[in-house]
Parts: C-alpha cells; structure tokens; sequence
C-alpha cells in the first residue's frame, strides 16, 4: 500500500510544475481586487485580461465571449439556466433538448428548470455508446426550443460527440448550443468558429490546472441571465471577484494543452489501446462500455464485467495500489448502477460491475502493465467475494 | 494461523471510540489496516443506526487521522435475509429473538471475512471487549474481557473456529475507561455509540412494535391473557407486544402484579403469574455453537448467561445429540425466555450457546 498509481485522470489531475509555477508568485504580489481603481487593483486587471485574452485566442474567441466561472459544474449551470431563463423570457421558448448522458452539471440543472420554470425536458437520442444521433435529432427539437446540450466526451464511457454536426444543425434553426467539454477540451484542441458552438464548458482541473476554475464561452449575442449576480464582472454575467492566480493558472494550463497535445495524445493512445485489448482478451465476462477506439476520448478506457460489484472493485483494486473508478463510484457504498449505463441498455447483471481507467500524461507503460498484472486476480477475488 | 505485524487487516469501524481505538493500536502494532463500515439494511425512509451517514463521517475522519483506508461495503440485501427476515419470522413463532447474534456469525464474521479475503486480508479485528487464547494445539478460545461489565462475549458465542482463527480483539486487555484514555491520548474521535445490542435496523426511536406491524400486519392478533388457574383475565394485544417477566402494559389486576410467564404461539395465548409463580429453572436449547468445533461428551458444569445483562448462573449442561442442549439451573430465574440465547461459561471461558427453546419451558 506504500505505492499508489493513479489512474483516475477524468475526475482529476495533478497540477503541472509550470502550472504551479505561474500562479505561485500571484498569491502574494497579485493581492489586488481587479474592479479596484488603484495600483494594486490594475496590476491584477491586467493578468485577469491577459489571460483572459490567451484563453480566448487559444479557443478561436473573442475575450468579450469568456466568462470565468469557478468550475465546470457552475458553467454548465449558467449556460443552461442563463440561456433557458433569458429565451423563455425573450420568446416564450420552453423546451430543452440534452442528450441522455449528460454530466449530472447538466442533467439535473435542466431536470430543475423542468420542474420549477416550466420547461419540456426532452432526450436526444443516442446509440448504444452514447453517441447522439445527428440524423434523428429533428424528433426532437421544435420551434419551442430554447436550448439544447451535448457533452463533447462522456465522462464514463468516453465517447466523443460529432459536435460540428450537431451545432450546424442547431445553427440552421437558430437554437442555441451549449457543449459541455470538460473531458474533451482536456485533450483534444478545440476552435469554437470551427465547432460553432454557441456556449461551451471548460474546467481547469482536468488539464493539470488548479480546481476551483472554470470558464464558459458565450458567443457573442447569445441570451444569457445572469445566475449569480450582484456586481458587474465577468460583462455583468457573473457577480464575484476574480480568482486570479487561479485564472492565470488556468490560461497557462490550457496554453499547454495547446502546445503538448499531439505529443500526449502519441502517449496515451497505445497505452489505451493495450488495456482495452488485454482486459477484453484476459477477462471473462468483460465489455468494453462507450465508444470503439476511433470515437473514443485518448486516455480513456471504460467496461463493464458481468456478476461483480463495482464498488467492491474499487476497493480491491485501491488496497493493491491502484486508484481507479467505477460507474456507480460512491464512497457511501451504495449499489446503485450508473444512469449512463441503465440508459444504454445495461442489465443489472453487468452494469452493476463498472470500472473506468482514465490515464494521463504521467502514466507509464510501467504503471500499465503493473496494473494490468493484477486486474485478472482482483476481479477474480472480487467476484469470489460475491 | 496467528496474526502478525506487517499482515494486512481488515477493522470494522463504527465511527465510535472503541473501533476507532482497536484501529489506531493494529496501526501501531505495524500492521496494514484496512477500515470498513458495512452498510445494513434499515426500515424504508429510516437510517440504520449502525452505518448512519454522521457515523460514516466519523469513522472516515479517524481513517483519515490514522492514515489508512477506509471503505464502505454494501451488505444490505445479505443483512435483510440474514437478520431482519429471521427476526420476523421468530416474532412470528413467538418468540423475542436478539437480531445481533445471527448479525455476528452472519454479517460481521461471515460476510466481512469474505470481502476481507478479497481485500487481500486474511483476518479482521473490531472494537469488542472480548479476548481470544490461541492455544498450543492450534484451537482458539474465545474469554471473556478483563472488563467484567463491558463483556461481549456473550454476543461472540455464535463464532466458529474458522471465524476466530482469522479474528482479533485489540482491546482484549483494556477496560472501557482504559480505551477511552488511550483514545484521548491518541486524540482519537471520543464519540460514544450505542453498544450493539439495540436494535439498529427497525428506525428511529427503535420502537420493534412499529416494526413489526409495518412488517407483517397480520402477526398482531388478539387473543386471552390466561393465569396459572386458567381463568381468562382480559385480552392481549398480539404476542409479539409482550416479553417474558414484563409487568406494565398488561391492562389486569389481582391482589398482586402480574408478570408475562409465558406465550403459547399455537394457541395465541399470553400465560401470567403472581411473582411467586414465575420462572423456571431448566430449559432446552438448540442451534447449539460449541467454540471448540466439538460438544463435550457428557453433562458439564457452567456459568450459564441468559441474557446479556444479566449475571451468569450456576448450573449443569447436557449435550444432546441433535445440536441442542438440556440446561439445568441451580437456581429459579424469572425472565428466561424463548428465542435469547442462553450462553456457557467455565471461569473466563466462553464454551459456545444456543437459543432458547419455546418447548420445555
């Protein structure tokens, strides 16, 4: 128990150095309120906007377009109460339209606006690996609709979405659309002109950024109510003084995602490949859960083994050393299968026994093929155990 | 097998000092401590006392100040069938059944050690005040604790050699005030939880009246409440309202209290007495565990505990074939009653127990 390896990238990452680096020095010298008139409060508006400005660039935006936030969670929450609230309001618009998989920042935020302001909630239609269907999203959309939202990349699963094509055709009815790219952004550089996306949803701290951070890109004209408010930062859209170390944190973090991606993505992709290849030859009763290979998110790697407990494990696999997570991860141990895989279809018999293996930049083929020598006999002894 | 520093084991915590002390001393002794809390089944929109969420917290926040791991296991539907299923039916068959027991050698013991050994531990401790002997030829006994009033073996009679062979007691040597000591020094979590002989799964105010009338509507059927004349005195409310030796609530009166003497489940009838009239002194158990693995051979004298807080008895015991044993008393006591279990002792020794038998008494 004295070496742990982590392989848990998608619920976070460890801070880069340089990361680290550049907000260390802005604790202590960058103190000032950026709204402040003085000395000390310009010093901090100008690496407030300088960052701002590098995020912007590095997204295709514009700086007016990027609103901090304080995590992914709460950007999700702006865009979709923002936007719902503002159209309803506008135009009478009261339909919301999510895929079925969405991250909980968005399911439940559009279940509540469902509930307590009206809306229609309706559920894009997904195959079996949680891809949204682009050919059948006009089931689902009308002219009522205010909104709709689609993650990038499934959290659990990993699969990525065809976002381009989904945002072309929310384009050509003029709805908005929101993309929460938590797990995407993280490792795949994105453009928001090329996407056309009209919102979308980034998080520091699943690219070895600092938690506690997040923006979200709001193009230009799109109507969005403030949630939190009170004073006028962020363009009047969010109320609160800036984070700056930690938004510098954030600008720098994903200045190198910019600038490594190609050479993580070489990195990860043939670890990947070998623990979804080994697992799926090694373990009876397994299945790959998401995406095959070319939809799939490069550090991602998801199953589902028939007739185990997932939490279990975890647990099994956490006392030999290896931090990972399940569908169903719940530290209150409570065997609840994950919606994700109910939604696609999963029996109890195999949804219940997720595993989720997310890498990262600092995984070695080492910490690989250490893992992969004993996930064979945790699964046996956690099925024994049964 | 004999535990050793550096093995790896598995500690049931409950977020209260006792576990939370066994624990941090296993941690001391250079072992690899692994803390689990089981998750139980509890009432429908009611929290089991034994894994509510503030005792998860606890037990999570000692985890974390000793540095060691600290898991959540879910035991639920194996907690259902092996305890609260059983718990009814004994009410059904008018009996008062002690939940705790089968919870031991069922929950505790049996299920742990398995997700234990899948935790790549092959033994499991806990906070109970009780002591084990590893004996030369490999048997283990199970002793009661140096603290006399904190003794809970009689709740460990229920274990086998297999159980206790991969057992350990951390605070076999201390007493209460001894733990809580250590414990302070330690700056451990000082909660006090309630021993576990209370009923954790029927809901908050632990009323099993409730429970049961939830559980099984039909149970609770009136019927006489008869004396040792045979005259019907009034009407009792359902068997399973009433406990041997109880006094208030019965709704009679004579020239002196009435006591609940005995229930005849078959005939839904609730015998009563005068306090002179009460009690036995020889009964019949059966479900017999003998710690050893073995029964003796023949009639034996023991201390015999009846119930938990009670003082153990002098008496003789006769094994039978059939798992069961026949218990004489040296003394009359007014409270046996059906469905406790009544438990053996020889000085510090714990032989084993079984349940008392409705027949005979």
């Amino acid at each position: 128990m004295n070496t742990h390896i982590y392989l848990d990238y998608a619920a976070t990452t460890p801070i880069d150095r340089r990361v680290v680096d550049t907000m260390q020095p802005l604790f202590e010298d960058l103190f000032g309120n950026p709204s402040s008139l003085h000395f000390f409060g310009q010093r901090a508006e100008t690496v407030l906007e300088e960052s701002r400005r590098n995020l912007a660039h590095n997204l295709g935006a514009d700086p007016k377009e990027i609103i901090f936030t304080s995590c992914g969670s709460e950007s999700d929450n702006l865009a979709l109460r923002g936007t719902a609230l503002a159209r309803k309001k506008l135009g009478g618009y009261d339909q919301i339209a999510i895929s079925p998989v969405e991250h909980p920042a968005v399911q439940v935020t559009a279940q509540q606006l469902a509930s307590q302001h009206g809306f229609e909630l309706v559920y894009l239609p997904v195959d079996h690996t949680g891809q949204v269907l682009p050919d059948r999203m006009e089931e689902s959309l009308n002219e009522r609709t205010a909104l709709v939202s689609v993650m990038g990349a499934n959290n659990e699963i990993g699969t990525i979405n065809p976002i381009a094509e989904i945002a072309g055709i929310c384009r050509q009815r003029s709805i908005p659309f929101h993309c929460d790219a938590l797990q995407y952004a993280a490792h795949i550089p994105l453009n928001v002109e090329e996407l056309g996306v009209d919102l979308l949803s980034l998080g520091a701290h699943k690219f070895y950024g600092p938690k506690g951070v997040g923006l979200l890109y709001v193009r230009e004209g799109t109507p969005l109510t403030p949630v939190q408010t009170g004073g006028s930062q962020e363009f009047g859209l969010r109320a609160a003084t800036e984070n700056v170390p930690l938004i510098a944190g954030m600008a720098r973090a994903y200045q190198l995602v910019q600038e490594e991606s190609a050479q993580r993505i070489e990195h990860l992709l043939p670890l990947r490949d070998l623990i979804i290849n080994r697992v799926l030859d090694e373990i009876p009763g397994s299945k790959l859960t998401g995406a095959g290979p070319e939809n799939r998110l490069p550090n991602h790697t998801s199953f589902v083994f028939k007739d185990l407990d997932g939490n279990l494990l975890i647990q099994v696999l956490d006392s030999e050393g290896f931090a990972c997570s399940s569908g169903s991860a719940c530290k209150t141990g409570d065997p609840r299968p994950s919606s994700v895989l109910t939604t696609l279809g999963y029996s109890r018999d195999w949804s219940l026994g997720s595993l989720r293996v997310t890498l990262g930049k600092n995984t070695s083929l080492e910490d690989v093929n250490r893992f992969l020598a004993v996930l064979p006999d945790c699964i046996q002894r956690t099925r024994e155990a049964a | 097998m004999v535990p050793a520093p550096g093995d790896r084991i598995v500690v049931g915590m409950s977020g209260g000092v006792d576990s939370s002390l066994a624990a941090a001393l296993l941690k001391d002794q250079g072992y690899q401590v692994i803390g689990v809390m089981l998750r139980l089944w509890s009432d429908p929109g009611t929290l089991n006392r034994c894994c509510a969420p503030d005792a998860v917290l606890e037990a999570r926040q000692v985890a974390g100040q000793l540095g060691i791991p600290f898991y959540v296991i879910d035991a639920k539907d194996a907690f259902y069938q092996s305890v609260v299923e059983p718990f009814i039916n004994a009410y059904q068959e008018g009996e008062t059944p002690n939940p705790c027991l089968r919870c031991n050698r069922l929950i505790r013991w049996n299920f742990l050690l398995t997700r234990a050994r899948a935790l790549g531990a092959e033994f499991i401790a806990t906070g109970h005040y009780a002591k084990l002997r590893r004996l030369p030829t490999g048997e283990v006994q199970l002793l009661r604790s140096q603290d006399r009033k904190k003794d809970q073996s009689y709740f460990l009679h229920v274990l086998t050699q297999d159980d206790l062979q991969r057992t350990v007691f951390p605070l076999a040597d201390l007493s209460k005030a001894q733990v809580r000591q250590l414990a302070a020094e330690k700056n451990l979590s000082a909660a006090e939880r309630p021993d576990s002989q209370d009923l954790c799964f029927v809901g908050q105010g632990g009323d099993y009246r409730e429970f049961l009338r939830r559980a099984d509507p039909g149970m609770l059927v009136s019927g006489p409440i008869v004396n040792h004349e045979g005259e019907q005195l009034g009407e009792h409310n359902g068997l399973a309202n009433y406990t041997i030796g109880q006094r208030k609530g019965l709704g009679i009166s004579g020239k002196e209290p009435y006591y609940v003497a005995r229930k005849d489940p078959v005939n839904n009838v609730l015998f009563v007495g005068y306090k002179d009239q009460l009690g036995k002194s020889h009964f019949t158990t059966h479900q017999v565990n003998w710690i050893s693995g073995n029964a003796p051979d023949e009639v034996f004298r023991a201390q015999i505990k009846t119930r938990y807080q009670s003082t153990a008895v002098p008496g003789s015991v006769t094994p039978q074939e059939d798992l069961s044993s026949r218990v004489q008393l040296d003394e009359i006591l007014p409270d046996i009653t059906p469905g406790q279990a009544a438990v053996f002792y020889q000085d510090e020794v714990c032989l084993g127990g079984g349940i008392i038998q409705t027949e005979g008494l």
